[in-house]
C-alpha cells in the first residue's frame, strides 16, 4: 500500500533519512521506533508530503505521490502538537474540515461520541487543554474514514481512559483492514496492538519484522524488552 | 480556499489584537479630525498616523499570526489542499481582517467627515499598506523557520521602510546634489512603499509642492493623475512580488 524506494533526506549536513526502503501492507499496525531525533517525523512527513525527499520515492497503492496532492484524501494524521485557531470553537474546528474536505461524504464519528466531544464543543480551542487538543485531533484523523492512518504519538497526553478508547479505535479499524502507522515514545503502549516494528537510529532502518519474529530472536516477550535488547545490541556493535 | 479564508476570519475578527487595532485608530482618527479645523492639516496628521502605525502593525501581527498557525497549517496541508490554495487563503483572510480594521476605525470616519478625493486616496493608500506589508510579513514567514528570527526580521523591515530609507534617500540627495538627480530619485522612492503611499496622499492635497521634495518632484513631472496611476501601480507590485516570491519558496519548503 505504501511503498518507499532509497529515501534520503537531509537538513543541511544533518542525514534525518538515509535510503529507506519499506513496504507497508494493509492490515498492518506499524510501531515506529527510536530515540529522538533519529528520524520518525521526518519519515511520516515525507509521507504526508510535507517534507520533500531528497533521493528516492514514494508510491501509495502505486502512485508516485510527488505533484499528486490528491492521495491524501486516504490518510488520517494526527500531528503531534495539535495547536489550532485561537478563537474557534471545537464544533468550529470540525466543520472546517468537513467543508475542506468535500469530497469526503462518509463520516466516522465514532471517536467524537467516545470522547463526549459535542458536550464541551462551543468551548474556545485557547481554552482547551493539551490533552483534550490531543482528542480533538485523534477525531480529526479518524473523522474521514481514510485507508491510511498516521499517528504521530497519539496517546502522549491522553489520560488512561481516553487512551484505552483510542487504542480500541486503532484496533477495529485494523481489523478493518486499514494500515496504521504509529510513533511512541510509550512503548507498553504499544504492546498489544502493534503487528510490526520499524526501528530507526540516526536516519537509518535497522530492522522492520513483525512482533513475533522480535520476540524469538531477542527471547524477550514484551515489546519494550525486545527494543531495550535492541537497542543495546546495536551499541554494542557501534562500540566495537 | 473560500472555506480556509472564511475560518481565518471567523477566528481573526474575535482576535483581541485586531479590536484594540482598530479602537485606537478609531480614537486617533476621531480626535485628530475634532481638534484641526481644516481640512488639509487633519488629512495630513492623518497621513502620518497611517504611514505610522499601519505598516509596523500589520507586518508584526501577520507575522506573529502566521508563525501561530504553523501547526494548523501543517494539519491542513495534510489534507488534500494546494499548498499554494493555503498559503494565498491564509494571506488573503488576514489582510482582510487588517484591512477592515482600518475601514473601520479610519476610513468610515474620514469619508463622512470629509468625502474628498484626498480622502479616498488616504483610505486607499492605508489600505494598500496593509496589503503590502502582510503580503511581506507572508515572504518572512516562508523564508525563517523560527519565529523569533521572523519576528525580528519583521521589525527590522518594518523599520527599514518608515525610518533607515528616508535617511538613506537624504544621503542619496546630498551626495549627489550637483547632479541632475530627479529622474533617478523618482525610481529611488519607488523602492519604498511608505512613500508612495505618502505621495499618493499629497498628490490629492493641495499641500503637495510645500510637503517636501519627492512630493513636488512627482507633481512636476507626472502630474496628479500620471503620478496616481505610477504610485497605484508600484504599490500593486509591493504587494504581487513578495506574494509570488512566498509561494515559489514555499512550494519546496520543509515543513
Amino acid at each position: 500500500m505504501i511503498r518507499i524506494n532509497h529515501l534520503t533526506k537531509s537538513f543541511k549536513k544533518f542525514r534525518a533519512l538515509d535510503d529507506i526502503n519499506l513496504q507497508l501492507e494493509r492490515g498492518q499496525t506499524i510501531s515506529l521506533l527510536g530515540p529522538n531525533g533519529s528520524g520518525k517525523t521526518t519519515l511520516i512527513k515525507s509521507i504526508l508530503g510535507l517534507v520533500i525527499p531528497e533521493k528516492g520515492s514514494i508510491h501509495i497503492n502505486g502512485q508516485e505521490i510527488r505533484s499528486h496532492w490528491s492521495y491524501r484524501s486516504k490518510i488520517g494524521y494526527m500531528p503531534q502538537i495539535g495547536r489550532y485557531p485561537e478563537n474557534m470553537t471545537i464544533r468550529q474546528v470540525l466543520a472546517m474540515l468537513r467543508e475542506v474536505r468535500r469530497d469526503c461524504k462518509q463520516y466516522d464519528e465514532e471517536l467524537i461520541h467516545q470522547f463526549d466531544l459535542p458536550s464541551f464543543d462551543h468551548k474556545l480551542m485557547r481554552n482547551l487543554s493539551g490533552g483534550t487538543r490531543q482528542k480533538v485531533s485523534a477525531c480529526l484523523a479518524f473523522l474521514f474514514s481514510p485507508d491510511i492512518l498516521i499517528l504521530d504519538e497519539p496517546t502522549a497526553g491522553l489520560d488512561p481512559v481516553a487512551s484505552e478508547i483510542l487504542k480500541d479505535k486503532i484496533a477495529r479499524e485494523r481489523a478493518n483492514g486499514k494500515l496504521v502507522l504509529i510513533t511512541s515514545h510509550v512503548l507498553s503502549d504499544l504492546d498489544e496492538i502493534t503487528s510490526h516494528v520499524v526501528y530507526l537510529q540516526e536516519g537509518k532502518l535497522i530492522c522492520f519484522k513483525t512482533v513475533e519474529e522480535l520476540k524469538e530472536s531477542t527471547g524477550q516477550h514484551q515489546l519494550n524488552k525486545v527494543i531495550a535488547a535492541m537497542m543495546q545490541t546495536h551499541l554494542h556493535e557501534n562500540n566495537y | 480556499m473560500k472555506t480556509i479564508i472564511k475560518y481565518v476570519l471567523i477566528d481573526l475578527l474575535k482576535n483581541r489584537t485586531i479590536l484594540i487595532y482598530t479602537l485606537v485608530l478609531a480614537v486617533l482618527t476621531i480626535s485628530v479630525t475634532g481638534m484641526s479645523d481644516n481640512m488639509s492639516k487633519g488629512m495630513l496628521s492623518l497621513l502620518n498616523i497611517t504611514l505610522l502605525f499601519v505598516p509596523i502593525i500589520s507586518i508584526l501581527f501577520s507575522t506573529i499570526y502566521f508563525f501561530n498557525s504553523a501547526e494548523f497549517t501543517e494539519l491542513l496541508l495534510a489534507q488534500p489542499i494546494r499548498r499554494k490554495s493555503m498559503l494565498l487563503a491564509s494571506y488573503t483572510g488576514i489582510s482582510t481582517a487588517l484591512g477592515l480594521a482600518y475601514l473601520a476605525g479610519v476610513g468610515v470616519t474620514v469619508c463622512v467627515l470629509y468625502n474628498s478625493l484626498a480622502a479616498i486616496a488616504l483610505v486607499i493608500s492605508g489600505v494598500l499598506l496593509t496589503l503590502i506589508f502582510s503580503a511581506l510579513a507572508l515572504l518572512i514567514f516562508v523564508v525563517f523557520k523560527d519565529k523569533t528570527r521572523g519576528i525580528g526580521a519583521a521589525i527590522i523591515t518594518a523599520l527599514f521602510f518608515t525610518l533607515l530609507f528616508d535617511g538613506l534617500l537624504l544621503a542619496f540627495i546630498y551626495s549627489f546634489s550637483d547632479y541632475p538627480i530627479d529622474q533617478p530619485l523618482l525610481a529611488f522612492i519607488s523602492l519604498n512603499p511608505v512613500d508612495l503611499a505618502r505621495i499618493l496622499v499629497l498628490l490629492q492635497l493641495d499641500a503637495a509642492v510645500m510637503m517636501g521634495y519627492s512630493g513636488a518632484l512627482f507633481k512636476k513631472f507626472m502630474g496628479s493623475a500620471m503620478g496616481t496611476i505610477y504610485t497605484t501601480a508600484c504599490m500593486l507590485c509591493w504587494m504581487i512580488i513578495p506574494l509570488i516570491l512566498a509561494v515559489r519558496i514555499f512550494r519546496k519548503k520543509d515543513i
